[in-house]
């Protein structure tokens, strides 16, 4: 590396004035030791203080507060010790600058951009399936598991990745781990993205099931966006904040147009459909978008998904402020202790782990973090605030939709979750099933049941599963208690599942096209013609070979008699973990080679990978192996085996016991095939490590060092050093402004 | 971003000048200075959030597409506009990015 030319302002903070912004003054120790305190009183009042109730506010400042410390001192270790960023080294954005992906970006808006790209729905639903075990145990492991493991995956691969220009987690497992290594993480990532696009088109189904409203609501999406992309193709290319605007208007008229239809006959036949129809609709939707060219329907309607998460999370954060709801769900329920509750079986440890995949710990950033957002940071430094701080914003929307479940009255929820299969989907099934489980508090009535579905404007509540319900549900309660009342329930209940739905139809539509992309990559290598993506018969056969596998997931979970979500969404959380065990593993692999002095810090990353995998294995093992027919597959498989050789019909018809040996067969099998590929990854993993440490280090595999000739700082604020540097580069970057500015418009 | 700085700072002086100013301006004129700032606060803070989300969106692309090229190659012409917006979404359709669950 030379040294910048020296007519320029030096682009990195000096070591002297990093030693004297980290010195401690009075003023910073009694900031921290406010926080430390009001996040340890916090603390207590979830975890320790037994009353009838508990203040909602209080996991907002459990979370915050444990939040601050953890970016403040264990991220800086992570800093200190393991990726040891150089901003004298310019990133992959400035050395291959292009203007169109390689672009140096405002670290405050990549921050919000990367968070889009991450966040979608499943930090929504796991925690609300994950609340029949109690608040307490959810809400440690979401707080906890992201300050030691999600955010430490999230940052780390992010870091790594653009130290090699932005290379995939795939790309980088082959160099790393090898043939072996590299093949099965490939292959275990295109599996678990085909059952991540299958679960999340189940929770849509589920929450559009027998719901005109939603249905056309949801349905409108589809035109709105289309109108966008031509509005942006033809009309003004560009305006994009204008178009989503224009699409935010037109979507709040479809879902207050929904209540009207949805009161209509025509509306009642149209769009009152049964689940079935609306997957096989899911599942030509999901084809014709993903072979339709972006900018129709993919672009726009990811920008309007932008949109409003962004408003949505700050609207909730805002009113769980401000409404700050009383909470009367205890801290452990009985489920937790037993392992058998309705919703999904099988003991705390590991089911809780997997059940809250993301907001704690989620694989599937490690596919974000590395490949896009790397090849747009601006120095070094600043992946510390983008990756950790980013998936530190993801847990807490993993939070507010843990306490917008737990803010409704424990029966309804019961009544909301439990599979039809116990609650026979009527109100006096799901009333007489609730109150034989033995919960605190007042029984559920029939009453409660029927008010509630009125309330929100559907036919009934009973066993809508799939989280995404409850969730609007819970968030209709907060949000008509601060803005609107009663009157807006509805509303504020399909608002909810539209934006869901339209975060998990954006997943759905750029999942089968990164996985179709990764097939024809694959299938490249023996017919070289799939690998020019402009061959439309390609496009299109990968495309319905993706779809088939998701689709074929999808309708054995719709169909499912034992209840669909409480059966595959265990297989959802496991894959989801096993890829953040192959991340990791890849990080440790990396930090290994990277020299004697980062063995002593190696447990930052292996802490996290024993424990995924840890919790992934043993969740595989039960699932494969436990003998209890409720929580093992095969267990279940042999007994409805058993009873349809025997003609007993006990458990169900032939055709319902034929189902549920089929997929049974399916889940039990998927189990073995994930746990089989993530043992084979880490355990390369682990050698390549051992072997690394012996050599005392490793191949460097990072992107040749250049200078950098830049300077921007690295956290949200600026440090005072920072603004002085800052301030010596204002006469160059006014420059740089005035032709951005002069060219734009 | 510092745009916004700028005249962050700009205000921050005008305020100054304004305190210290002769002693005892009369309460009308102290109306319209509160009013002033507040206005030019509201401002400033439009400002910000319009850039913020003409970054986070991608309105300012072309933008800085332009301002790239005209650095870096100061002879050729830069595409429109409009064929800028065609190809960064062919070359979407080429390379699809994940997007979380």
């Amino acid at each position: 590396m030379t040294a910048p030319s020296p007519t320029q302002p030096p682009v990195a903070v000096s070591d002297d004035d990093h030693a004297r912004q980290a010195r401690w003054t009075p003023l910073k120790i009694a900031i921290w030791v406010a926080i430390a305190l009001l996040g340890g009183v916090a603390w207590v009042m979830l975890a320790l203080v037994r009353g009838e109730t508990v203040n909602a506010i209080w996991f907002v400042f459990a979370a915050v507060c444990t939040y601050l410390i953890g970016y403040r001192f264990y991220s800086k270790v992570i800093e200190r010790y393991i990726t040891r960023p150089d901003d004298r080294r310019a990133t992959p954005a400035e050395v291959r600058s292009d203007g169109k992906d390689y672009v140096p970006t405002d670290r405050r808006v990549l921050y919000g951009h990367h968070f889009a790209a991450i966040a979608g729905a499943g930090p929504l639903v796991g925690p609300v399936l994950a609340a029949q075990m109690g608040y307490l145990p959810g809400t440690i492991w979401i707080i906890v598991g992201v300050v030691l493991a999600g955010a430490v995956q999230d940052y780390t691969v992010l870091f790594f990745s653009m130290r090699r220009g932005g290379r995939t987690i795939g790309q980088m497992a082959r160099q790393e781990l090898g043939r072996i290594g590299g093949t099965a993480a490939i292959i275990a990532s295109l599996l678990i993205m085909l059952i991540i696009v299958a679960i999340l088109a189940l929770v849509v189904v589920n929450a559009l099931g027998e719901s005109p409203w939603g249905v056309f609501s949801v349905a409108m999406t589809i035109p709105i966006a289309l109108f966008m992309g031509v509005y942006l193709r033809y009309l003004r290319p560009g305006k994009v904040t204008e178009v989503s605007l224009i699409g935010f208007v037109l979507l709040m008229f479809a879902i207050i147009g929904g209540g009207w239809v949805a009161g209509t006959e025509w509306g009642q036949a149209i769009f009152h459909l049964d689940r079935t129809t609306i997957a096989v609709g899911i599942i030509i939707y999901g084809f014709v978008a993903a072979v339709l060219p972006v900018w129709l329907l993919l672009a726009p309607r990811d920008y309007l998904s932008t949109f409003m998460k962004i408003g949505v999370i700050v609207m909730l954060a805002g009113a769980i402020v401000l409404v700050r709801p009383e909470i009367s769900v205890p801290a452990v329920t009985i489920f937790g202790e037993n392992g058998l509750g309705p919703v999904f079986a099988g003991p705390l440890f590991p089911f809780l782990f997997v059940t809250i995949a993301c907001g704690a710990l989620s694989g599937f950033h490690a596919l974000i973090a590395s490949g896009t957002t790397p090849k747009l940071v601006e120095k070094e430094r600043q992946t510390r605030f983008i990756g950790y701080g980013g998936m530190l914003m993801e847990s807490f929307v993993a939070i507010m939709a843990l306490v917008a479940a737990i803010s409704i009255d424990q029966g309804i929820y019961f009544a909301m979750n439990a599979p039809a299969a116990a609650t026979g989907g009527t109100v006096e099934g799901a009333v007489a099933f609730v109150n034989s489980l033995g919960l605190t508090g007042s029984p559920l009535t029939a009453d409660m049941l029927t008010g509630t579905a009125a309330a929100v404007g559907e036919e009934s509540i009973v066993s809508r599963t799939g989280g995404a319900p409850t969730l609007a549900l819970g968030l209709a309660h907060i949000m008509q208690q601060a803005l609107g009342g009663q009157a807006l329930m509805a509303f504020w209940y399909h608002f909810a599942i539209m934006f869901e739905a339209l975060f998990i139809l954006t997943a759905v539509d750029a999942g089968t096209r990164v996985a179709r992309f990764m097939l024809q990559d694959s299938i490249g290598a023996w017919f070289p013609k799939f690998r020019d993506v402009s061959w439309r018969p390609g496009v299109w056969i990968c495309t319905a070979i993706m779809v088939a596998g998701w689709g074929t997931i999808l309708i054995l979970g719709v169909t499912d008699p034992l209840g669909g979500i409480n059966t595959f969404f265990p297989l959802f959380g496991i894959a989801n973990q096993l890829l953040a065990a192959i991340a990791l593993a890849v990080v440790m692999a990396i930090v290994a080679k990277r020299g004697p002095s980062y063995v002593k810090w190696l447990w930052i990353v292996a802490l996290p990978l024993a424990f995924t995998a840890v919790v992934t294995v043993t969740a595989s093992l039960y699932k494969i192996f436990s003998p209890v027919p409720a929580i093992g597959y095969w267990a279940n498989h042999v007994k409805y085996r058993t009873a349809l050789e025997s003609g007993d019909d006990t458990l169900g018809t032939p055709e319902v016991i034929g189902a549920v040996i089929r997929n049974t067969a399916v889940q039990g099998t998927l189990s073995i095939i994930f746990v089989t590929l993530a043992i084979v990854v880490i355990v390369t993993a682990v050698v390549v490590t051992i072997r690394a440490i012996r050599a005392g280090g490793g191949e460097e595999t990072e992107d040749e060092a250049v200078p950098s000739r830049r300077f921007a700082p690295a956290g949200f604020l600026p440090t005072a050093a920072e603004r002085a540097l800052e301030k010596e580069w204002e006469p160059i970057l006014a420059d740089e402004r005035r032709e951005t500015a002069r060219r734009g418009h | 971003m510092t745009a916004m700085h700028n005249s962050a700072r700009i205000d921050a002086r005008a305020a100054e000048a304004a305190d210290s100013g002769r002693s005892g301006p009369d309460l009308a004129e102290l109306c319209r200075r509160a009013a002033r700032a507040v206005a030019r606060g509201a401002a400033r803070t439009a400002r910000g959030i319009r850039w913020y989300m003409s970054g986070l969106m991608g309105d300012d692309a072309y933008a800085v597409y332009v301002a790239h090229q005209r650095r870096t190659h100061p002879g050729a012409e830069p595409l429109t506009e409009r064929q800028f917006w065609r190809q960064k979404m062919d070359d979407q359709d080429r390379n699809p990015g994940a997007r979380c669950c």
